[in-house]
């Protein structure tokens, strides 16, 4: 499953599986992923799956290159390793506050707003990975007729909650960071939740994401309730 | 409450607690953290008597302000830093790599680092730090670790929950050497660039931007051609990892980067490189140099034995 296996620098391997973005080679890394977090090989210390790719590092004063791609050619990742996963909605409000690129959006699809949301809500996205800022997933895939490229000049700020979208991917800024992605609504749910040390992202790789719209008056009162 | 504590005058520029940083995390979004300079954070622990891994206060730039309130206790301070120890009746410059001891009502003014960017001062004992992850490093990005996530600030008290008994002071000669070259490991997408892009990369000179933190150094110079995509599907990044985006300008990934990122990877700084890599400030010049893997490992492996050598001779 594995197409190549080389060295990110001198403390990280690079498990390259194919170029392709789709759920089955996801779910080969997603595979991997588990099995070796599980096992915790001496040495290792961060494991990062995303759509295609699976980076191991370690700690070169533990071990090298040599030991942990034996390693990762010798696990047998079968069938039978098997990842819980959960269905989740999340609540997003599109108001005009929130949806700041949604004119742009509207320009590049040459579709109207109503025609965006309904395309973009009450369907189901699968979480390819997590990361970047804590707790941000990658979800996919949109419809085609939905894909636009990242803004060409990035914001500096992104508002925490915001949901964009760019190419076939949605995703969710838990923090305010500076970001490219097309924002469209924004949520009021925190999807990031350091005090939960076991469990501090609401969406883990493999789950399903649906978004459900909610209108300004219940995005103002959904953290009062 | 705590009877041994540190007032924050000033805080400094940059300042928070690092500690050797979280594991096992990348996957969920959350980089690595800790100390910047590895080398230098362990010497300021053992300087003062802590364990290797204790919590130490990290600056960059200009240090905090802090004056003492408690039974005597040990500091020491690491990296080219400027620094000024204030008694009742006297002030004195202090010396890097050097514990003093202090007592009620002694202040500790850190005017600067000297050419360089991240110091240490290592307190003898143990703060009272919150930890998340087994590391009370903070990340100001994701509001994680010690202090709520937050950089020190003026006004704020840094409460000890334990002062060490021994108070022997110590003291080491080391002097923070400077490379000339940061070495490098061929990256994953090096064959995205021209030939001349792959030169310019090895051959001509960057220079450190201001634009650089904890999270990352960016380099500005003779851009970088990519003639492949300037894009690639998002991964997974690691401390050191060079991206080049469409400008054609590198950016170091450093401790708190993104763990995603979808630029083209053309190189990543050898291990043994980073601590020196880190104390580069704006305006300096960076050249890399091509090694392989082999000698990066044997490399980093000499690199550790000086750091422990150096570390056993403070005693």
């Amino acid at each position: 499953m594995i197409k190549n296996i080389s060295n990110l620098g001198d403390a990280a391997v690079y498990c390259d599986f194919g170029i392709e973005v789709n759920k089955s080679i996801n779910s080969n890394v997603i595979k991997y992923f588990n099995s070796i977090k599980e096992k915790k090989f001496k040495g290792i210390i961060n494991l990062t799956p995303s759509y295609n790719k699976l980076i191991i590092s370690y700690d070169l004063k533990l071990t090298n290159f040599n030991e942990v791609k034996s390693y990762v050619e010798s696990i047998n990742v079968t069938d039978s390793i098997t990842f819980v996963s959960k269905k989740i909605e999340i609540p997003v409000c599109c108001h005009e506050m929130f949806s700041m690129d949604i004119k742009r959006v509207e320009e590049k699809l040459n579709l109207s707003r109503e025609k965006i949301l309904d395309n973009f809500l009450n369907k189901e996205y699968f979480c390819y990975m997590t990361g970047f800022i804590a707790g941000m997933p990658f979800l996919g895939d949109l419809d085609k007729n939905m894909r636009v490229q990242r803004l060409e000049t990035p914001r500096v700020k992104v508002p925490k909650g915001s949901v964009a979208i760019t190419e076939q991917f949605a995703n969710i800024y838990t923090f305010e960071s500076p970001g490219g992605w097309n924002v469209i609504g924004n949520t009021p749910i925190d999807v990031f939740d350091s005090s939960k040390e076991d469990e501090p992202n609401l969406i883990n790789p493999g789950d399903t994401v649906i978004f459900k719209e909610i209108t300004l008056d219940q995005y103002k009162n959904f953290n009062e309730q | 409450m705590s009877n041994n504590y540190f007032d924050i005058i000033r805080p400094g520029i940059n300042s928070t607690f690092q500690d050797k940083g979280r594991e096992c995390l990348y996957h969920i979004g959350i980089p690595f953290s800790g100390a910047m300079d590895n080398r230098n954070y362990l010497m300021a622990n053992k300087l003062v008597g802590n364990k290797l891994d204790s919590a130490v206060i990290e600056f960059a730039y200009q240090g905090p302000h802090l004056k003492y309130s408690g039974a005597k206790i040990n500091f020491a301070i690491t990296g080219d830093v400027i620094f000024k120890i204030k008694k009742e009746h006297t002030e004195i410059e202090g010396n890097c790599y050097e514990s003093y001891q202090i007592e009620n009502g002694d202040e500790i003014n850190i005017i600067s680092t000297n050419k360089s960017v991240y110091g240490y001062l290592a307190l003898g004992g143990e703060l009272d730090l919150k930890f998340q992850w087994n590391s009370c490093s903070i990340n100001t990005k994701a509001n994680i670790g010690a202090n709520n996530g937050k950089k020190l600030d003026t006004g704020q008290r840094i409460n000890l929950k334990k002062i060490n008994s021994n108070r022997d002071v110590k003291k080491i000669n080391y002097i923070n050497t400077k490379i000339e070259n940061i070495r490098v490991i061929k990256g994953t997408n090096f064959d995205y660039f021209s030939e001349d892009g792959k030169k310019i990369f090895y051959e001509k000179e960057f220079t450190v931007s201001k634009l650089s933190d904890r999270m990352g150094m960016r380099l500005e110079g003779t851009k970088i051609e990519n003639i492949v995509n300037t894009n690639i599907k998002s991964e997974g990044l690691i401390k050191g990892v060079i991206q080049v985006p469409a400008d054609g300008n590198p950016i170091i990934m450093l401790s708190d980067h993104g763990t995603i990122g979808g630029y083209p990877k053309i190189g990543v700084v050898a291990s043994v490189d980073y601590d020196r890599l880190v104390q580069m400030s704006p305006g300096s010049k960076i050249k890399f140099k091509e090694i392989n893997l082999s000698d990066a490992e044997t490399l980093f492996k000499l690199y550790e034995m000086e750091t422990q050598n150096l570390l056993s001779q403070i005693q």
